[in-house]
């Protein structure tokens, strides 16, 4: 698991972050009103910001325990922002748009002058 | 979830299911350890040992209960915990192996977490969950879960979840032990003590005078009867022991058996040859007066007499000790060796002095030892209320225990007054003194028994003298000169060998005066004798020629009567 992550980081700094590929993990526990509310913030964030340069992998706690202590996801859901580096974590239904975009720092340098 | 835990204990009242815990003392004070599928709250300041409470709580639960326990910490690495309780010898990374201990770091990093609408703390317990379900654990600590109120700024859905966390660790019957920081005017900072109100144990660790004291307290403890004292509990390399102070057995089996002191000299100077057994000595004297070499000899009889000896020493180390013992002709390295005799050294300021008592009372509870020597009480500093009733209390633990002990006391050499020694000297059953005398220029040391309770004993002084055989006890010269030590005795005695020298030879001078005139008296008589037998012989020749001439005469006329006759 971290090993796949590693590598995956590896691979970002190689390819450069001007690559600007997004890879998202969503944790998720179950089918709930919240995570399916997140997964679809998340798609529509992504379409409307990131079209056609990212990646979402839903992990679902309840069938995958184990994957829980890897992102040390406490919270649910967990957006989990693995490429591009640094890291970052978004909890929460994402139904704040603009502090997921400022999350995941999707636009930042426009916003400030 | 408190409204409905109230009938919930007050039916399991009488028979309340406990964990041990498998710390020393802890369980007696709890009367058989936490409260079994019920959370604990744990609270005390940094540094009080929250989280080897928790970590003590899992591994002897895994070695000793076969239960097994999560450890989910919220602070340190897994590595560091690994590397910090290797040193008291717990093995988590092979009970780990074993399956009987799961270490799961939560790290919780406010930077990194961005918040963006509703969420819950479904990963924790599902993190949690899996932990437990893996190796089907009884046992959980939480340490310490306030740091989660540093990575999320929804205090509302925190608490909520800390609620039903709590809930649900009650739901499936695991004994958890939460640990939390003291804060300001609460139990913990966060106020975790709304949430978990079944068992609250209170560490502490104080600074008084500079020196800490770990003490422990169970602040509450739902549908059972614990100590509600503050007990003090010691962390070393044996892990936690919490120490009840019990209250002391008085009525105890005396003894009529008499040890010897290790000196000579001074059983000689008791009755009974010796102290009894279980009785308690005090010897005290200033600076350099022997104290310490007297309680080696006390410590190598029993030693020699097979019996296991424990000596608290709070001045010098044990090797100094085997040294200076070794130069008045014991070898205490021999007894250290064949594990009779076990010292105990540690700085007076190391510890308050609660835990000096406890440290005591742990040591004499693991070696039995059946003397035990204290080197020396005077070291204790503190409030003499203080001192004086640890001291106490120490006397009653070796009494109750059946120990003979020996105590040793600097009295200062300023006050010459009989010292109360912290009030002990009172309640000990024996006392020597021991007392330099300053004169002619020399210290001499001197030994004086002041009681030895249940004996009758010497009441003079002994001067003492440390020969490279042992010490040896010396009467003191007492006559019209004084009570004279060392050389102002040595030449006292001199002084009397003189004159008793020169008396002898008056008397062997008289002697010989009556032996010549006896002799010349017996020579006069001998000579009388000579004279009288002289007259005696001439008296005896004369009468015998006077006799011869009368026969003479008569044979004569008889021969001229014949040739008268024949004539005719």
């Amino acid at each position: 698991m971290t090993s796949d992550a590693e590598r995956l980081d590896e691979g970002a700094q190689e390819a450069g972050e001007d690559a600007g590929h997004y890879y998202l993990r969503l944790y998720v526990a179950g089918h709930t009103t919240k995570s399916t509310l997140a997964l679809n913030n998340l798609k529509r964030v992504c379409e409307t910001h990131l079209a056609g340069r990212y990646e979402i992998e839903v992990i679902d706690l309840r069938e995958n325990p184990q994957l829980a202590a890897g992102d040390q996801i406490l919270a649910i859901p967990t957006l989990v922002r693995r490429l591009p580096q640094p890291l970052k974590r978004i909890i929460g239904d994402l139904s704040n748009t603009e502090k997921v975009l400022v999350g995941l720092d999707i636009r930042p340098k426009v916003a400030c002058p | 979830m408190r409204l409905m835990s109230k009938p919930h204990s007050a039916r399991e009242l009488t028979g309340l299911l406990k964990a041990p815990t498998g710390i020393v003392g802890f369980d007696d004070v709890t009367l058989g350890g936490l409260p079994a599928g019920r959370p604990t709250l744990i609270c005390g300041a940094a540094g009080c040992g929250k989280t080897l409470f928790g970590i003590t709580f899992l591994v002897n639960g895994a070695t000793l209960c076969d239960e097994p326990g999560v450890f989910m910490t919220f602070e340190e690495r897994p590595e560091d915990l690994e590397a910090n309780f290797r040193s008291l010898g717990y093995d988590l990374n092979g009970l780990a192996a074993a399956g009987k201990l799961i270490v799961d770091h939560v790290r919780v990093e406010r930077s990194e977490i961005e918040e963006a609408g509703e969420y819950d703390l479904e990963g924790l317990f599902v993190r949690l969950g899996f932990a437990v379900d893996r190796i089907g654990a009884k046992r959980v600590v939480l340490d310490t879960i306030e740091s989660l109120f540093a990575g999320f700024t929804d205090q509302a859905i925190l608490r909520a979840e800390l609620r039903r966390l709590f809930g649900w660790l009650k739901e499936r019957g695991l004994t958890a032990v939460i640990t939390g920081e003291r804060g300001e005017g609460q139990l913990t900072r966060h106020g975790l003590e709304e949430y978990v109100s079944d068992c609250v144990i209170l560490l502490d660790n104080r600074v008084e005078d500079q020196i800490a004291t770990r003490r422990l307290r169970v602040v509450k403890y739902r549908g059972s009867s614990h100590g509600t004292n503050e007990f003090p509990f010691l962390i070393d390399e044996d892990g936690i022991s919490v120490l009840p102070i019990t209250a002391p057995r008085r009525n105890l089996a005396v003894c009529n058996e008499i040890v010897s002191s290790g000196i000579p000299g001074l059983d000689a100077m008791i009755r009974n040859g010796g102290f009894y057994r279980g009785s308690t000595i005090l010897v005290s004297g200033v600076s350099g007066t022997g104290k310490t070499t007297m309680a080696s000899h006390f410590v190598n009889a029993a030693c020699l007499r097979g019996e296991r000896c424990t000596f608290f020493s709070f001045e010098e180390s044990a090797e100094e000790i085997c040294r200076n013992a070794r130069s008045v002709g014991l070898d205490l390295h021999a007894h250290v060796a064949a594990g009779l005799l076990r010292f105990e050294w540690a700085r007076p300021s190391l510890y308050g002095l609660e835990m000096h008592l406890a440290r005591m009372q742990r040591d004499i509870e693991t070696f039995k030892p059946a003397v035990v020597v204290i080197d020396a009480i005077s070291a204790f500093r503190g409030p003499a209320g203080d001192v004086q009733s640890i001291l106490l209390r120490t006397v009653d633990l070796l009494k109750s225990s059946g120990i003979t002990a020996m105590f040793t006391s600097l009295r200062s050499g300023a006050s010459r007054d009989e010292g109360t020694d912290h009030g002990l000297s009172s309640i000990m059953d024996s006392w020597i003194k021991l007392v330099d005398v300053e004169e002619n220029g020399e210290r001499n040391r001197i030994l004086y028994l002041i009681k030895s309770r249940g004996t009758s004993h010497s009441n003079q002084l002994r001067e003492f003298r440390m020969t490279d055989r042992g010490i040896e006890l010396i009467d003191a010269y007492i006559g019209p000169e004084g009570v004279l030590t060392g050389t102002a005795r040595i030449t006292q005695e001199a002084r009397d060998r003189a004159a008793a020298d020169q008396r002898e030879r008056e008397s062997n001078r008289r002697q010989r005066q009556f032996a010549r005139r006896r002799e010349a008296v017996r020579r006069q008589i001998e000579e009388l004798e000579a004279a009288l037998q002289a007259e005696e012989d001439e008296e005896a020749m004369l009468l015998g020629e006077d006799e011869l001439r009368d026969a003479t005469l008569k044979s004569d006329q008889a021969a001229r009567a014949i040739r008268r006759r024949a004539a005719e």
